[in-house]
């Protein structure tokens, strides 16, 4: 047990809206700011690119938690889209819990292009909450 | 020789069942043009009356239920061999259904509120569980093993088309029973294996006659609660209603009865988790854009898991719950 945990390195899956996050992260690289490397980074158009099935599918494929960044509320790229993300992470925070997968397992946050420190921030706090929690270990049906 | 047709029930309401008889008169045409080997619910056929046939001798079987028990799994797999032609028929087969809530539990909470926990047990019989063999003077007696978690046909056998629908609508059921006849009778070419038969390819918000505007829902109604106006979107009235994630094929029956979609059908073309597409487009819909408004409209829906995946639990991406883990120190 507790060499698997020595070993643990967690698998974090982050959808990053194009315009914001990504941007944002894309600063944090450029000026060479220490971010998470257990993040693995998908780009969409916007947040709200998000389908709720998404979160699961990383969650079944073994990623131990989902990251989704988006611009902030009032600042979507797309004027709306970041609405849709927050309605459907506070419906799939609640599936979750009833799946048995910690909520906290999921993350939204806005993080806009400007803010390199704050992804980098984030994305190693979020790493430290995961390593936290454990692998994820779904029980193969 | 007529081709062979044969229809089996595994966990399921025999539902399936009586929309073929539905049928009515085309019922006659089945039968007259098929020659009925195996159908448990109105035939006097036996297991070992399709053990003693051919592999493929069975041109074509309709095969309704989940898969739960030792005992669906070996006729899943008896039927597999012997039929050419092997369909998943209705909700059970295609997508978990009703049986597969039991996928939000397992077998032993199961077991244990039917036989030791539930209120209305005999006292004397409390705690007193049924047994795969039981001894008996005359001999042993066997009962099918229950599996942990409700499966769907295709997880099981191949499975070569799908008729969703809980049940598949009468209507339906005889447009595909012409095709099939019109294929065996005409040499035409079998549809692509996977196909899904007897229903459309939009959603049933294609076939609702009710208005639909632009929709703004601050809260979700029960059915009792309110009455709805017969001519306007359930939806926009607050009544959940699963119209947006379920496949077109029934005429959209319930809404025309003042009820909102079920999403008997299943998920629409293309949707491999009917529920959380229904979470999707519910999101695009409530009117709140701060966290904690919406999590209380969120909070007007009664059991949004169960609500959601009521008939697509088995065929989901998740298709159980995770078991309760014990808390670590």
């Amino acid at each position: 047990m507790e060499q698997e945990e020595k070993e643990f390195n967690p698998k974090i899956v982050a959808f990053l809206c194009n315009w914001c996050t990504y941007t944002g992260a894309d600063l944090a690289g450029v000026s060479r700011l220490k971010s998470s490397p257990c993040v693995r980074i998908i780009r969409v158009m916007c947040s709200g690119r998000v389908d709720p099935s998404f979160v699961i599918k990383a969650f079944k494929q073994g990623a131990d938690g989902v990251f989704i960044g988006g611009c902030h509320i009032g600042d979507c790229h797309y004027s709306e889209g970041n609405y849709k993300t927050l309605r459907r992470v506070e419906f799939m925070k609640i599936f979750l819990e009833e799946f048995g997968i910690d909520p906290r397992r999921l993350r939204l946050e806005w993080i806009s292009a400007s803010e390199g420190d704050k992804y980098a921030a984030t994305t190693l706090d979020f790493e430290k909450q995961i390593r936290e929690l454990g692998p994820i270990q779904l029980v193969e049906v | 020789m007529k081709p062979k047709l044969a229809l089996y029930w595994a966990s399921s309401c025999g539902g399936c069942e009586i929309a073929v008889v539905d049928t009515e008169l085309k019922i006659l045409d089945i039968a007259g043009f098929f020659d009925i080997v195996f159908w448990p619910c109105l035939m006097d056929f036996k297991y070992k009356d399709v053990e003693a046939m051919e592999d493929g001798e069975i041109t074509l079987c309709l095969f309704n239920g989940a898969i739960r028990t030792s005992e669906n799994e070996y006729m899943a797999k008896l039927l597999r061999a012997k039929s050419k032609v092997l369909v998943a028929f209705g909700s059970c087969a295609s997508e978990g259904c009703i049986p597969a809530l039991a996928n939000f539990y397992d077998k032993q909470s199961i077991l244990d509120f039917v036989y030791k926990d539930s209120q209305s047990l005999e006292e004397n019989s409390r705690g007193v569980y049924p047994e795969t063999k039981t001894h008996m003077p005359e001999g042993e007696i066997e009962i099918p093993e229950l599996w942990n978690t409700v499966r769907t046909l295709d997880q099981v056998v191949d499975v070569d088309y799908y008729v969703p629908g809980c049940p598949p609508q009468s209507f339906q059921i005889v447009k595909v029973v012409e095709a099939v006849i019109d294929i065996l009778k005409n040499g035409k070419p079998l549809p692509p294996k996977g196909t899904i038969l007897g229903a459309g390819d939009k959603t049933c918000c294609d076939e609702c006659p009710r208005e639909r505007k632009e929709k703004k829902i601050k809260k979700f109604y029960r059915p009792q609660e309110i009455i709805p106006d017969p001519n306007e979107c359930l939806l926009d009235q607050g009544l959940m209603c699963m119209g947006p994630a379920t496949r077109s094929g029934c005429d959209a029956l319930c809404v025309k009865a003042n009820i909102g979609c079920r999403g008997c059908y299943g998920p629409p073309v293309n949707v491999m988790d009917q529920g959380t597409k229904m979470v999707s487009a519910l999101s695009s819909v409530i009117d709140s854009t701060d966290q904690k408004e919406v999590r209380e409209i969120i909070k007007t829906i009664a059991d949004p898991l169960g609500t959601f995946y009521r008939f697509s639990m088995g065929a989901s991406l998740m298709r159980r719950v995770q078991p309760k883990k014990v808390e670590k120190e």
